[in-house]
């Protein structure tokens, strides 16, 4: 009963209201009031909002428009709330079938959430990718079993689709492009992202352990099945952030986290770094958090497709600058920084059982190591032998 | 759900559902099993003139050593006791209240801050309500009549303008929170909780006397034994207006290294950002926590790059940078009025000049 109640009186209105600030209120009213178990249906047309909806603390709530392009929610008029959707403390939330655009902050933001499916649903920054945009289009954090299925992120000013700080997590069917990010897995345990499209975006898809967050370590990652192509795009997330260092033309990026297994992706057309594998130290940034562990381990790089034109890396970033100055047209697809925590190195500088880097069975993938722990990024001391990773776990 | 539309009765239910709602668009008298009372004065904790906000019995007012700031509105507090019930101190945590207690808090503006024999028009009244599994919070807006305010669950906003302290014409669009938007800030692991009902806050003199050891004298607070309000939490009592004359610690690093942080900038920080910023509030998140006696400097912003900042970062690369507040993302997300940007994220829309300047002084100060 409760499941038809809150959708049917809204359609019932919808059509009645003219007045954009009335409807507004009116679905702000129904997430406020949803008992537990209702369908919130939004309805069809564009409708603009000036503040946040908000949903705290329901069980079993599903939010739903008539279609992506059919609903949707604009927050181009904004004023108040860094969201455009919010959702709190809340039980198996199901999220599906509208478009949301242009919010001043994060499009989607679901915090302590505990069974989360996000199902076809658009969320994007209209016009010109630029540096106001928000930052995220879709943005799971500290939220436990999530799926993102069928979704389309453009235009975020950091990730498309980001997950932080999350355990159980799901992202495939999914589109992200001309996002700085495409899909960005941060200090979250157990993420499955495959069967994605990424491209056109600065980085296709990054697995980062980042310092200072409640939540310190990622890992069991897999990364598989997608085709992460053309992510060449200019850099335009606002400086500070950590994205802003990604370097346009990168493929998947895997920064100081554990478990990574990257295997069976297309990973076409990315002019800088097609797969790089790197510590925290690349960022440059002084590390101050105890407990925070900087480099990558256990990561298992295989069966990926790998192609690239004759292009040029980036000049736009340090690292793209000496790519470019080591490989010029020639950049090895997969590249490790070589950073390694010396307690985790046997006598004879192989990284032990536990530890290891495996990279095997990939199609074009020449490799690098940057050795830009020791020997400094200028010194002509790249090595290109593959066989001390040539492993599997 | 598309099922019952396919139904015959469908049609029924939609009748129903309408008639159940209109005119009054919508019904909450029993929402969250609280008793929302549809108008503020149903609660009868104002006697005569509700517009003069005299307190009924069992209703008191208080006072807090540093408020938060919204939008340069003035507030006044009011707490109802339920018949002979006491709250519980806490030293730390918001203190316990009985079941049945209310915190009323109501946002006015003066017509002339300059002259408030002048009046005043109030815009707003929130209540936190205690029940017997937590708090619960409603939100009541004023008639322009001023005879009295209703229910508002979804929030609402209107123009408002007044004349400020320096006699200059101030207006915005007022925006009053949704309840949803309440528990934004009142939040811990979670759960709503109080924000200004702590020791720190209230450990205040007000009319030459103790305020939490008059309470205690007229029974309205159990305080321990071995209270000593020298020794209690104690933020510094700071005016809405003019925060930047307070003094400043000449070095607010090594102060906060020796857990002495009780400077005008951290009892700033702890009432108006803390509340979120804590590792149980809803900026957890962000890693950068701001209590009044946090004593890692790493964890308060100083040399800490942003994490989901996005452009809150402002191409600044820390929160704080010490001697250097224009390089601090504290002060740009203090400075900015962009919805996505500015901070904190709720309840402020115009620039705390006073409080910008307080933190940026304290910022400079730190070596």
């Amino acid at each position: 009963m409760q499941r038809s109640f809150l959708s049917l009186f809204l359609l019932a209105f919808a059509h009645t209201l003219s007045a954009q600030p009335e409807l507004e209120k009116q679905l702000q009213t129904l997430l406020i009031l949803a008992e537990d178990g209702a369908t919130v249906e939004f309805p069809e047309g564009s409708i603009s909002l000036s503040n946040t909806l908000w949903l705290d603390a329901k069980k079993n709530v599903t939010l739903r428009g008539a279609g992506q392009g059919k609903t949707v929610l604009s927050f181009k008029n904004q004023k108040q709330g860094a969201e455009g959707i919010k959702i709190t403390n809340a039980e198996n939330i199901v999220l599906e079938q509208f478009t949301i655009e242009d919010s001043k902050g994060d499009l989607i933001k679901t915090q302590q959430v505990h069974g989360l499916i996000f199902r076809d649903i658009t969320a994007q920054w209209t016009g010109k990718p630029k540096a106001s945009n928000g930052s995220y289009a879709l943005y799971p954090v500290q939220c436990q079993d999530v799926r993102i299925e069928r979704c389309t992120a453009i235009g975020a000013s950091d990730a498309g689709i980001y997950v932080g700080q999350s355990d159980s997590v799901w992202v495939t069917d999914c589109v992200a492009k001309w996002n700085v990010a495409g899909i960005e897995i941060e200090n979250t345990t157990n993420a499955w992202v495959w069967k994605n499209k990424t491209y056109d975006n600065t980085g296709g898809i990054l697995v980062f352990d980042l310092p200072d967050l409640p939540k310190k370590r990622g890992g069991h990652i897999k990364v598989h099945d997608n085709l992460v192509t053309r992510n060449n795009f200019r850099n335009f997330a606002p400086k500070g952030n950590i994205v802003g260092k990604v370097p346009p033309g990168t493929g998947v990026m895997i920064l100081a986290t554990k478990d990574v297994e990257v295997f069976n992706n297309k990973i076409w057309d990315n002019k800088t770094a097609s797969t790089v594998i790197v510590s925290y130290f690349i960022t440059e940034t002084p590390i101050k958090d105890k407990d925070y562990n900087p480099y990558p381990s256990r990561i298992f790089i295989h069966d990926n497709i790998y192609s690239m034109g004759k292009r040029m890396p980036t000049w736009k970033s340090k690292l793209g600058f000496i790519f470019w100055w080591k490989f010029g047209k020639k950049v090895p697809h997969i590249l490790y920084d070589g950073i390694q925590n010396p307690d985790w190195v046997d006598v004879n500088g192989k990284l032990k059982p536990g530890y290891e880097i495996c990279i095997r069975n990939n199609e074009n993938g020449t490799f690098a190591n940057l050795r830009a722990d020791k020997l400094g990024l200028f010194k002509d001391k790249i090595s290109k032998n593959e066989k001390p990773y040539d492993c599997d776990f | 759900m598309t099922a019952t539309f396919k139904t015959g009765g469908c049609v029924l239910i939609a009748l129903l559902v309408l008639q159940a709602f209109a005119p009054n668009f919508p019904k909450v008298e029993n929402f969250w099993g609280v008793e929302a009372k549809p108008r503020l004065s149903d609660y009868a904790f104002f006697t005569g003139n509700i517009s003069e906000l005299a307190p009924a019995t069992n209703v008191f007012s208080y006072e807090v050593n540093a408020p938060l700031f919204s939008d340069y509105a003035e507030k006044a507090r009011f707490v109802f006791l339920p018949n002979g019930q006491k709250m519980k101190y806490d030293a730390e945590q918001a203190f316990e209240f009985p079941a049945g207690a209310v915190i009323i808090k109501h946002f006015f503006y003066w017509n002339d801050a300059r002259m408030p024999e002048k009046g005043r028009k109030i815009l707003e009244t929130r209540l936190l309500l205690k029940e017997e599994n937590g708090w619960k919070a409603l939100e009541y807006i004023w008639n322009s009549e001023q005879t009295d305010a209703f229910l508002e669950v979804a929030g609402a906003s209107f123009p408002v303008s007044w004349i400020d302290e320096k006699g200059k014409k101030q207006s915005i669009e007022y925006i009053a929170p949704n309840i949803n938007q309440c528990k934004g800030c009142h939040s811990y692991d979670g759960q709503f909780v109080p924000i200004g009902i702590t020791a720190r806050q209230l450990n205040h003199i007000e009319n030459g006397e103790n305020q939490l050891l008059a309470w205690s004298k007229s029974d309205r607070l159990a305080l321990p034994d071995n209270f000593d309000p020298l020794t209690a939490p104690q933020l510094n009592n700071l005016p809405a207006v003019a925060l930047a004359k307070e003094g400043q610690p000449s070095n607010a690093v090594a102060l906060a290294k020796e857990g002495q942080p009780s400077s005008a900038a951290r009892s700033y920080l702890d009432a108006n950002c803390a509340h979120c910023h804590n590792p149980h509030g809803p900026a957890s998140t962000s890693g950068m926590f701001l209590e009044y006696n946090q004593t890692d400097l790493e964890r308060l912003g100083v040399g800490k790059p942003p994490v989901a900042a996005g452009r809150g970062s402002g191409n600044r690369r820390f929160g704080i940078v010490p001697g250097k507040p224009n390089e601090s993302i504290l002060v740009f997300r203090m400075e900015s009025d962009d919805p996505g940007i500015r901070m904190p994220e709720l309840g402020r829309q115009l620039q705390h000049r006073e409080g910008v300047e307080l933190i940026k002084a304290w910022i400079r100060e730190m070596r």
